[in-house]
């Protein structure tokens, strides 16, 4: 009797809290428990089903859009996506009803089910996101793209689950442009490429003929601007990357090198250097106009605007040795924000505002580490032989590096990798590329 | 019964003790002349070795070597720079370019700048003794064009440096 009393408070207490607040995944914690989550294989009746293989010859898309969801959450660190094996209810089924019992029983707390059509030779695909326990359908998002465009849409719906579990933005509708190795060490050949943040579509936008470094997006990321080594001069172009168009920016009486574009778009900011002295300079793209930022005989680079353009973050060795100062965007103001032991380089503003990630050197090892804007509450991410440029997650949760071996007087034994690690320190994993690969940087989301 | 067992594991003490300090004597041997003869190539670490050292002419050798983060010329530095000048100005329809390097223990974008002010601190001492600044032209590669794949400070020591090349 007094345990059916319990049983009976327990359920006055329990179910109304259930129903109010929905599952949530915490992600400023590190080391959490991954939610359990099925991801239900999209499902479609047998006439989509067969146009679909016929365009896309993919015999079964809708598993192959559920993969991308699930390797997508997996990745996260945030998610725990289970076997399918053990589901008992039919896609179809379950994405019009599910039945809960069957879900909760496999332990998965949150269900993404969804249907694919096409529609006039267009790709339609709807999803719904339902939290198991509650049972209640906590999303529902319909979408029509072209066929060839399938894999972003795993990427989106992965974007949406993120965005309503965690009440923040996902990053997985996205692309990394970086710099593809390959060869001796003495003579390594390097090409930009692009792929989507999986590792998926690589494509090469150079041939190998140049020295290529440092790409970056503008933020529309229909352009990049890099340094070139074409024709032995070193100077910062910028490329179109749809119609394959590459103009020079920095064509100053000296190297230009280390460019990013201004958080409008509107500018690129870049080091000059000449007869010895690197400054900061910006180029306006529209009337070429070009402006000095600093005036110092040391050496200042790599610059990095603040997300609302009013400062830049950059690095300067004016103290002796490489440190991180952050200025006005007019150049005035210039304070110095690292204080730590050991050297600091490549700083970058995160897209939140609040934090500058770098790398740092101290006692033969190398760190990626985040610091506020001034220069207090530094985080050491991760310590190895060599790593370093940071570039940050659009929703500023993740932080994509490279990260090089160590190698014998012939070379072996050399790799060069991309890293990606989460803000909180965990999460840490190598990101696959067709290539060795170097500098690294992350586009903002390519929808919204 | 209880002796006997404490006297065995003391003496598999003792012997191991032993082997392990043998083992430790030989190791610090080896790595005492391993020292002794990167010394003798990296003197206050700069590298003073001949190894990749290439010459413009008969005792004019093409580089120079520089300590780590440092664009200082060494006392050794500023004598071949001394030769490449006079070699330069007996041969004045000559140009060169000035290659700058770096070792592979720094940021990209530092090193880019690094390089530059290494092949700079060459061009001005080659000035300083009478050759004329449009004959001198100035690349840095950072630390994308190692001589030396390794891994090591005598790798890096080489790496370190400024390379007077030809350019006509």
């Amino acid at each position: 009797m007094k345990k059916i009393k319990y049983l009976i408070f327990l359920l006055f207490i329990t179910i109304p809290t259930k129903s109010f607040s929905l599952i949530e995944v915490d992600i400023t914690r590190g080391n959490l428990t991954p939610l359990p989550v099925a991801v239900s294989p999209l499902s479609y009746n047998q006439k989509s089903k067969l146009a679909l293989e016929k365009v896309l010859k993919i015999e079964d898309l809708g598993a192959e859009i559920s993969k991308v969801v699930e390797n997508n959450l997996k990745k996260s660190g945030l998610f725990n996506p289970l076997i399918k094996d053990a589901f008992l209810q039919k896609p179809d089924i379950a994405h019009l009803k599910p039945r809960f019992e069957d879900w909760a029983l496999i332990k998965a707390q949150a269900l993404i089910t969804g249907k694919v059509d096409l529609q006039d030779e267009k790709l339609r695909v709807e999803f719904r996101l339902w939290d198991v326990l509650a049972g209640k359908e906590m999303l529902a998002l319909a979408f029509t793209t072209v066929p060839k465009n399938w894999r972003r849409v795993g990427h989106i719906i992965t974007d949406k689950v993120y965005e309503r579990l965690t009440g923040e933005k996902g990053y997985f509708d996205t692309r990394i442009i970086y710099v593809s190795e390959k060869g001796p060490k003495t003579k390594r050949i390097k090409k930009l490429a692009i792929m989507d943040q999986d590792g998926f579509n690589t494509k090469y936008l150079t041939l190998g003929n140049e020295l290529v470094l440092t790409p970056r997006f503008n933020p529309t990321n229909q352009m990049i601007t890099y340094l070139s080594y074409f024709r032995n001069l070193p100077r910062v172009y910028i490329l179109d990357i749809e119609t394959g168009i590459q103009e020079v920016v920095g064509d100053f009486a000296g190297m230009t090198f280390a460019p990013r574009f201004s958080p409008d778009g509107k500018k690129i900011i870049m080091s000059f250097a000449k007869d010895g002295n690197s400054d900061i300079w910006t180029m306006d793209l529209e009337n070429r106009i070009i402006k000095k930022i600093t005036t110092h005989p040391s050496i200042d680079t790599s610059p990095s605007y603040s997300p609302d353009g009013k400062y830049i973050t950059f690095n300067s060795d004016r103290s002796g040795y490489q440190q991180i100062y952050v200025m006005k965007s007019d150049g005035s103001k210039v304070k110095r924000i690292s204080f730590g032991n050991g050297l600091y380089g490549t700083p970058v503003w995160s897209p939140r505002g609040d934090l500058i990630a770098f790398t740092k050197l101290h006692k033969g090892k190398f760190y990626i580490g985040v610091m506020r804007t001034d220069g207090k509450g530094e985080r050491l991410l991760t310590e190895n032989y060599y790593q370093e440029a940071p570039s940050w997650s659009p929703n500023g949760r993740v932080i994509i590096f490279y990260r090089e071996t160590k190698s014998d007087h012939q070379g072996e034994g050399f790799s060069a990798k991309l890293w990606s690690i989460d803000l909180t320190g965990y999460n840490e994993r190598m990101v696959e590329t067709e290539t060795d690969a170097s500098d690294p940087s992350w586009s903002s989301l390519l929808s919204n | 019964m209880i002796l006997s067992k404490i006297c065995r594991s003391t003496f598999l003490v003792v012997l191991l003790s032993m082997v392990l300090s043998a083992c430790a004597t030989q190791k610090t041997t080896t790595t005492a002349t391993a020292i002794k003869k990167i010394d003798a190539q990296i003197q206050g670490d700069v590298y003073a070795g001949k190894d990749t050292v290439k010459y413009l002419a008969e005792g004019v050798p093409d580089r120079v070597f520089f300590a780590t983060n440092e664009s200082v010329l060494t006392t050794a530095s500023r004598d071949t720079l001394r030769k490449q000048a006079a070699w330069l100005r007996k041969n004045s329809d000559v140009t060169v370019v000035l290659e700058g390097h770096c070792d592979e223990r720094g940021t990209r974008e530092y090193n880019l700048a690094l390089g530059e002010r290494r092949a700079n601190a060459a061009k001005d001492y080659l000035m300083t003794y009478g050759v004329s600044s449009d004959r001198i032209s100035v690349i840095s590669y950072g630390k994308e064009r190692p001589v030396d794949s390794g891994s090591t400070p005598l790798a890096w020591s080489k790496n370190r440096r400024s390379v007077t090349v030809k350019a006509n």
